[in-house]
């Protein structure tokens, strides 16, 4: 019996929902693990570090790694991944765009550990110990990975062949992902493995978009009772739906909750909070600058709320450090 | 490397212009020229004396069959310039026009710097940035657009006229409409015009008679454009006529109503006069208007306050004409081209205090004086003061409103010709000493100098200096019941008092008040000072920067009349456009990528033309390319990339962008850490 | 040579539409006006062309500063163009704040045909603005943060280098 290819799961700085989304193919998962072999799936299985690295370089042939990378011990697996594996897919929105992860690179390292290791209310720390990546105790050294400057994407710190979107990709996408490995009838590489087109195209609101939206004011959900079947951005509600990849069938607009942009991008843009600012701004209805400035007030988080999933990936990547 | 346009890898072709030495002295351009052989694509890298010439257009055509090129960039002046120049050598060596990029390094670097290493560098980033542009440009086919044969004149003075004539002679339509009741303007107003003070009304006012009885021209007075869209070729335009509860084909101007109103003297100011005499609520604007047809004044009839009057002139009116209830009618025109003839305002000499207009009863304008000895005028051609007196002594004061931080900075070009031809008349018809107060005189142009002498041997007096003010406070017996004028003789350096009967300030030549309106509605720009913009001051001085609207007159500029006529050859340009019976225009237009497009009509309610729909079958957004006018407005909205622009292309800028920055510094360090 | 031994000087990348401030830009360079050599200027046919994109990756490409110049209010050739522009700018500039990047960095300006002068000192008013700012050098900023990677890349496996651009 020829072997079955391999397949690899890992994750790096993410929640976890990445590895939920796998589960949450239900009976299709026998489907899965029947076509194949998981040779590596820390989350749910007992495998080391010193299994894979007894592999032979390019014995898997896809591995799906989700989570952003912000330690070295990450990009140390990253790498080891990357060498195993024939094809490596960045699985979902962190390792795809950096994810919510990534938020905290409108921060800098050292605020960061502060606030958690002194400032934050919960927290009292007088000594001040900050973690250490280097720690000698009993004469044996004990070392830690080090936290590194920024967020980075997968395909920052390796190089990676498709893209999984989403937070997390539907379990109806890895299935069609599976399928395409399987079949041996690759995309072009870099593909994101979802349609190239805006979320709206599949929203079950589309109907509803008035041809002139022209925004006078800006709502969080939480300020007012959403109707159910109006398209948020004609009630005032930031959807990021116009600027997303489709692929998700509208799951958080059938929840009454709009497109946060988990999907990131089309292939045509390469920065998608620049996009939905664009196309959200471009559509205001006050002309004078005082007008325009009140209505802006709607939206106090620009940068989280059309970043939210992909600040590492955005053409900033992270916030400016004062100084030189 | 680089996506390139199917197998077309790029040959790319530099060439940079000397353009003799305003950007040769400034720019290095060997220097360039040596830098862009080396960037990757470029195949010939040349510099060249003047690229724009015959023997330059040649060199690169030469090259382009030679080397087999497919991509060429020129750097030299300005592409409002020359692009055009460029593109066509382009597509006579058989490569498609839009293949080409232009580096403005004239304009943009030489012209403005004069730091050489600095601009050099400067130069060297733009050609490195449009040799990385061309890369991802694509061939495009022209748009060509029908050009309508009818023309829109808006002002009939005599730039108007004359180019309504022009055009209507060449056996085109035209559509001259003016505001005032009666087309003529501001010449309609003078009595005699220099040089050669042949009289206004004897050349004027035949031409007026052609052009209401020309069969290609449609007259329409009173009227205003209320609206205009559309683009070269293709406007529409909606003509407002305003009431004049007359209607204009029935009546033929015998006046009778006139005679027949209930007001027996005329008791209104007359605006034609310009408030030296009275008119009647019913009148007619002076005996030559055309059309020949009475108007009334709704605020000062008093069946219109009333509705208690006899209505004497109803019933003197044979033909049934008058029409109390008559309301604005709006006509809706198709035209081609467009020619906007507004003319200009004078200055209101009541901003110039110390000249006493308003307050010192016989301080006069020019324009009143123009009245004032016009056979046709108030006075039948009598100079006389307000108390009715023929005044002794008259000084004319230059530069009112001209040539003065205060008012306007720049000189009107008329005044000093028409203060010389006043003090000729009013010497003619009253015997008065007069005297002309200037800072230069300006008398440039054919017979005008002469003009100029003549006068002076005439025994008009001149005298040099800006006048500190006019007064009617005496200071010595010789002053009482005059007005005195005080100036520094600046030829002798004496501070002088001239006390006068009579003072006439020569003002100066402004924009119209609405003349922002007016730009605003045909999409066109003004220059600092207010006139109308014109595209080239000396190689297309009537055009404006949008196709198929023209300029002509005085709305340009200060301008007398040889040279207002003489710019009627807007007509010219307006009947070339017809006579072509097409353009060519940029093929600058967006697109929707069908296919990527998810119909969130974030587009729609952008585009000001109305190019964008909504397809209600597929469910996507749809560009008509006819409409659309290349803006990219929609472009940059589309927040998931689906709309594109031709020559503007995302790709295009995004390369141009990194073309810019890529500069030693940047890639020094990169290396450096790699190597760290 | 490097850059670190020529003195530095502002980048700064201009967008000028058509109609009004690249004309203006012309009229500056006929008028022989002299102003700071430190912008580029990119052509686009209107100021609404100018997708917040482009600004951002200007900034990313390593420039100092983005200056955006349309018609005035009302002026527009292709009648509210601008605004549309006006609108996002004053969102990008929240945006930018929160992102580090200083206000004087990115600015937008009306600028008629008729104002060559404008042309000239609102450029020279930038570049001195920029120059007291200092270098952004977004380019520079991370490829010294990634050094962080280069180094345990190297380690591991220097055959795997990734080319960070």
């Amino acid at each position: 019996m020829p072997d079955k290819p391999k397949i690899g799961f890992y994750w790096c700085a993410s929640c976890g929902g990445c590895e939920e989304s796998v589960v949450d193919l239900a009976e299709d998962i026998l489907m899965v693990t029947g076509a194949v072999d998981i040779v590596f799936w820390p989350v749910a299985m007992d495998f080391k570090k010193s299994d894979v690295e007894k592999m032979d370089d390019g014995s898997i042939l896809a591995t799906m790694v989700n989570g952003a990378i912000r330690t070295s011990e990450q990009e140390e697996m990253a790498r080891l991944i990357r060498r195993k594996s024939k094809i490596v897919i960045a699985y979902g929105s962190c390792a795809h765009l950096g994810g919510i992860p990534s938020l905290a690179n409108e921060f800098e390292k050292a605020e960061i550990l502060k606030y958690i290791y002194s400032d934050a209310p919960s927290v009292i720390n007088k000594e001040e110990t900050y973690p250490l990546t280097e720690f000698k105790h009993n004469g044996r050294y004990v070392t830690l990975p080090v936290f590194r400057n920024i967020v980075r994407t997968l395909d920052q710190v390796i190089d990676v062949d498709y893209y999984l979107p989403g937070c997390p990709p539907t379990p109806k996408l890895l299935k069609q992902a599976v399928l395409t490995l399987l079949s041996g009838e690759l995309p072009p590489k870099g593909a994101v493995l979802a349609p190239d087109y805006a979320l709206c195209e599949e929203c079950p609101r589309k109907k509803t978009k008035p041809d002139n939206v022209s925004f006078t004011q800006f709502v969080k959900p939480h300020m007012m009772l959403i109707d159910k079947e109006k398209c948020l951005l004609a009630q005032g509600v930031i959807c990021m739906g116009p600027a997303t990849r489709a692929g998700c069938e509208a799951l958080c607009i059938n929840g009454n909750m709009p497109c946060s942009g988990c999907f990131g991008p089309t292939s045509r843009v390469k920065d998608q909070g620049a996009k939905i600012l664009s196309s959200i701004c471009s559509n205001i209805e006050a002309k004078s600058e005082d007008e325009i400035d009140t209505l802006l007030n709607g939206i106090p988080d620009p940068v989280g709320t059309f970043y939210r999933y992909g600040l590492a990936a955005s053409l900033l990547r992270k916030k400016i450090q004062e100084g030189k | 490397m680089y996506s390139t346009n199917g197998n077309n890898i790029p040959r790319i072709g530099f060439y940079i212009c000397h353009c003799g030495h305003n950007i040769a002295s400034i720019v290095d351009v060997v220097e360039v020229q040596k830098y862009a052989a080396t960037l990757p694509g470029v195949t010939v890298s040349r510099d060249y004396k003047y690229m724009c010439s015959d023997p330059g257009q040649e060199l690169i055509q030469q090259d382009i069959k030679e080397h087999n090129l497919n991509r060429i960039v020129v750097a030299s002046c300005s592409p409002l310039l020359h692009e055009h120049t460029f593109r066509l050598a382009a597509e006579k060596a058989g490569l498609n026009p839009y293949y080409f990029h232009m580096v403005n390094v004239r304009e943009n670097v030489s012209w403005v710097h004069d730091n050489k290493e600095q601009a050099t560098e400067k130069a060297k980033d733009l050609a490195r940035a449009a040799i990385k542009r061309v890369f991802f440009h694509k061939p495009l086919e022209k748009k060509t657009v029908q050009i309508k044969p009818d023309v829109l004149i808006v002002g009939g003075g005599i730039a108007g006229i004359h180019s309504a004539l022009t055009i209507a002679n060449a056996g085109k339509h035209v559509y001259l409409v003016e505001r005032e009741p009666t087309i003529g303007g501001h010449m309609a107003m003078f009595d005699k015009t220099f040089p050669t003070l042949d009289c206004a009304a004897c050349i004027l006012t035949p031409k007026m008679s052609a052009v209401k009885s020309h069969p290609n021209i449609t007259l329409w007075t009173y009227s205003e454009v209320e609206k205009i869209d559309g683009f070269v070729g293709n406007y529409k335009a909606t003509i407002k006529r305003k009431p004049r509860y007359v209607n204009e084909e029935l009546c033929v101007g015998c006046l009778d109503c006139i005679e027949a109103c209930i007001y027996k003297e005329a008791k209104y100011p007359d605006e034609f006069n310009l408030g030296l005499s009275k008119r009647k609520p019913i009148y007619i604007p002076f005996p030559q208007a055309t059309p020949q047809v009475v108007l009334f004044d709704p605020e000062t009839c008093i069946d219109f306050k009333s509705h208690r009057c006899k209505k004497t002139c109803i019933e003197a009116c044979e033909r049934n004409a008058i029409d109390l209830k008559q309301t604005a009618k709006f006509e809706e025109i198709e035209v081609g081209t467009v020619i906007i003839s507004t003319g200009f305002k004078t200055y209101d000499p009541k901003l110039s205090p110390q000249y006493g207009y308003g307050k010192l009863p016989n301080v006069y304008t020019s324009l009143e004086i123009e009245r004032l000895v016009n056979a046709s005028g108030p006075t039948a051609g009598e100079v006389v003061t307000r108390d009715g007196k023929k005044p002794e002594s008259v000084g004319i004061i230059h530069c009112v409103g001209s040539r003065d931080e205060k008012s306007n900075k720049w000189c009107s070009r008329v005044c000093c010709m028409y203060s010389l031809k006043l003090a000729h008349l009013i010497k003619e018809h009253t015997g008065a000493e007069v005297y002309n107060f200037y800072i230069d005189m300006r008398t440039p142009g054919k017979g005008y100098e002469e003009f100029y002498d003549k006068f002076m041997n005439e025994g008009v007096h001149f005298i040099r200096g800006r006048v500190a003010e006019v007064t009617d406070w005496a200071l010595v017996p010789e002053e009482e019941n005059k007005l005195t004028i005080r100036v520094e003789d600046t030829l002798i350096g004496v501070v002088r008092r001239i006390p006068v009967d009579m003072v006439v300030l020569s003002v100066g030549l402004e924009p119209r008040e609405d003349a922002s309106e007016i730009r605003r509605m045909f999409n066109i720009s003004c220059s600092s000072e207010g006139f109308f913009l014109e595209r080239h001051p000396k190689l297309a001085p009537v055009n404006t920067f949008t196709d198929g609207i023209f300029i002509a007159g005085a709305c340009q500029g200060p301008k007398d009349i040889p040279d207002t006529v003489a710019q009627a050859g807007a007509a010219a340009e307006a009947l070339s456009l017809i006579s072509a019976g097409k353009i060519e225009l940029e093929p600058n237009t967006a697109q929707v990528i069908e296919k990527y497009c998810s119909g969130c009509k974030s587009c729609i309610p952008l585009c000001p033309y109305t190019a964008i729909s909504f397809k209600e079958d597929i469910k996507k957004a749809y560009i008509n390319e006819a409409l659309c006018k290349g803006c990219g407005t929609c472009v940059a909205a589309c927040p998931s990339g689906s709309i594109t622009q031709n020559m503007f292309e995302d790709e295009q800028i995004f390369s141009e962008i990194e073309g810019l920055l890529k500069f030693a510094g940047i890639e020094l360090e990169e290396k450096e850490v790699e190597h760290a | 040579m490097l850059s670190s031994d020529k003195k530095w000087e502002p980048r700064i990348i201009a967008f000028f539409c058509n109609w009004c401030t690249y004309t203006a830009a012309d009229l500056a360079g006929v008028s022989r006006l002299k102003y700071a050599p430190n912008v580029r200027v990119i052509r686009v046919m209107c100021s609404g062309r100018v997708d917040p994109q482009f600004i951002l990756h200007v900034f990313a490409s390593g420039a100092d500063g983005v200056l955006i110049g349309g018609c005035h209010p009302g002026d527009c050739h292709y009648s509210e163009g601008n605004y549309k522009m006006l609108r996002r700018f004053m969102l990008l500039k929240r945006m930018l704040k929160k992102m580090g990047i200083e206000e004087d960095r990115c600015r937008l300006e009306w600028i008629s045909a008729a104002e060559g002068e404008k042309v000239k000192s609102v450029i020279n008013d930038m570049v001195e603005k920029v120059r007291k700012l200092g270098p952004l050098g977004i380019p520079k900023r991370i490829s010294k943060i990634d050094k962080e990677i280069k180094i345990i890349e190297k380690e591991i496996n220097p055959e795997e280098a990734v080319e960070h651009a």
